[in-house]
């Protein structure tokens, strides 16, 4: 079984109409949105949920306003700006949930044991049924902490999944960034696949993610999409890479029936048999090459 | 501009053009006599410094505090790791060990240990660098690669924010906690998207995030086309406000692929970026 992670760096670059297309090339998959701050690749593949869980990735503290006695201990302590003191005769204090880094400090100072600190719900999260075999997605509340968990809770369930079912492949739609959820994300992933275009933020980004795979020890794989908006930052972001070994999976052109296919639901190589989807299906094809000449993990 | 405004430019989803708002407003602001700060908060991925080209005088480590034992002292009473809710500090058979990348530096450890064990030491999450790019005062932070840590730095570059001045932040994608340290405290939220499913959903996320914080907000869509209405349809239902509408140009993308702003390459965008603006301060 090989795990595929589709990471860019820059957002937009088109990780999750990208990995669409690859679940329908690949037949039967499992799948995992990692982008749970932002998940989209539901738009697309139309899931249909068959559990919900809550996800609980860490503690939250809560002022119990009848046993305070207004000292203060707690806005001392806290580092985060958590802890909001009210002016008035007597100062009341309040937590902040949203400055709330959940690290407990405030509720053990608290000499009344007025600060009640208690595991809090960051989201939920889903496995579904999808046209390209199962999907392990979720969704971080609004204003949460704690992505990174969220994010290896996704990855395990995809990799049980795969494991149960005999899948042969995990196809996961990672977030943008090279930070705490990216991280979670590549970790011991068999291959990363990079998604970028001819552009200076794209190029500056790329050199930063590609980095930070190298720093996992995950090897990269290079998707140049939109190529054709800038053939020559294409070909010198091909160069670049090659020098660095980093290899170049194909090259994807400009086309409206990518948002063609996004606007009624479909993957891009679903939508269209035209040229872009034509270099969708060399990329897959050479990214199966390197996959299964590429050694065991 | 007599007094000070700071807006962020949030997004939710990545690459909607958050960049490229920011930067070309910046532009335009300065051109209309204000002063303007530029603090890219995107610090996972930090491009604002390719469309702005500022010089980079300064340039400073930002650390966050870790624990840091005196073996001498410490007893083994393991009060550290029990405190510890990022499991960065255990004891195990009379050792102590840290885990510095696990470690939120919230300082728990250090304030627990009943033998003055513990103090504490920097450890450097990235750089901030500084300059100025024309009448455009401009700073941003880069976060180590390899670093999971991001908001402390992105907390640093945001408290650089002056009065006074038009204080412009390019928020990082998502909606969780880098993006609310970025726009925490800002006087008005312009949300980027474009009219696409994964824009407005991601949009959808990204007004529950500034509705939560209380923070006035509108809408710039980009890649506007005039006969797709969907992001029109989206606002109307959702009661927000469309500040501003880009149109879907490939003059547009080119200029973004080489580095420049529109506002100042491409005929027709310096007076949308002046409308923009104008928009902007009648609203916040």
């Amino acid at each position: 079984m090989k795990e595929i992670v589709v990471i860019s760096g820059k957002g937009g670059t088109g990780k999750t109409s990208l990995v669409a297309s690859l679940a329908v090339l690949a037949g039967k998959v499992v799948l995992a949105d990692c982008d749970v701050d932002a998940a989209d690749l539901h738009l697309v593949l139309a899931p249909q949920v068959k559990s919900v869980s809550g996800f609980t990735g860490g503690k939250k503290a809560n002022i119990l306003a009848d046993r305070c006695n207004g000292c203060g201990k707690c806005f001392e302590v806290c580092r985060f700006g958590a802890v909001v003191r009210q002016e008035g005769r007597r100062p009341v204090y309040l937590i902040d949930p949203i400055a709330c880094e959940g690290c407990g400090v405030c509720s053990y100072f608290c000499p009344e044991k007025a600060v009640e600190f208690k595991p809090a719900l960051n989201g939920q999260w889903y496995i579904s049924d999808t046209r390209c075999g199962p999907m392990v997605h979720a969704r971080l509340g609004v204003a949460e902490e704690n992505s990174g968990k969220l994010v290896t809770l996704v990855r395990n369930q995809a990799r049980m999944i795969a494991e149960e079912e005999g899948l042969p492949y995990i196809i996961v739609d990672g977030p943008p960034g090279i930070g705490c959820p990216v991280i979670a994300t590549i970790t011991g992933a068999d291959a990363a696949l990079v998604v970028t275009e001819p552009t200076v933020s794209g190029e500056h980004d790329l050199a930063r993610v590609a980095e930070l795979a190298g720093h996992f020890k995950v090897p990269v794989y290079l998707c140049i999409n939109k190529y054709d908006i800038n053939p020559a930052m294409a070909k010198k972001m091909e160069e670049d890479a090659l020098s660095r070994g980093i290899r170049l999976a194909g090259k994807i052109r400009y086309d409206r029936s990518v948002t063609g296919a996004q606007l009624s639901g479909a993957a891009v190589v679903e939508f269209s048999g035209g040229p872009v989807a034509g270099d969708i299906r060399n990329m897959w094809k050479e990214l199966v090459k390197y996959l299964n000449t590429s050694e065991e993990r | 501009m007599a007094s000070s405004l700071t807006v962020a430019v949030a997004s939710g989803k990545g690459g909607t053009g958050k960049t490229t708002v920011s930067a070309n407003l910046a532009r335009a602001a300065a051109e209309a006599g204000h002063d303007v700060f530029y603090l890219d908060c995107d610090v996972e991925e930090p491009n604002g410094h390719l469309f702005l080209k500022p010089y980079l005088g300064r340039r400073y480590p930002v650390h966050i505090p870790v624990p840091f034992i005196d073996m001498e002292k410490c007893i083994s009473c393991g009060a550290c790791g029990e405190i510890c809710q990022y499991s960065a500090i255990v004891c195990i058979n009379k050792h102590v060990l840290t885990f510095e990348k696990m470690c939120h530096g919230c300082g728990g450890c250090a304030l627990v240990c009943p033998t003055g064990a513990i103090s504490e030491k920097g450890r450097e999450i990235g750089v901030v660098e500084e300059g100025r790019a024309g009448r455009i005062a401009f700073l941003h932070g880069k976060l180590n690669v390899g670093e999971a840590m991001s908001p402390p730095l992105i907390k640093e570059v945001r408290s650089a924010g002056r009065h006074g001045t038009l204080n412009i932040i390019d928020a990082p994608p998502g909606t969780s906690c880098p993006v609310i340290a970025a726009v925490k405290g800002a006087g008005f939220v312009l949300l980027v998207t474009e009219p696409t499913p994964f824009g407005l959903n991601d949009l959808g996320l990204a007004v529950e995030m500034v509705r939560t914080l209380g923070i006035p907000h509108g809408v710039v869509v980009n890649r506007h086309d005039s006969e797709n209405s969907l992001a029109r349809d989206f606002c109307r239902a959702k009661g927000l406000k469309i500040l501003a509408e880009i149109p879907d140009d490939r003059r547009v993308a080119e200029a973004y692929s080489r580095g420049d702003l529109a506002f100042s390459s491409v005929p027709g965008y310096r007076e949308r970026f002046f409308a923009l603006l104008d928009a902007v301060e009648k609203e916040a």
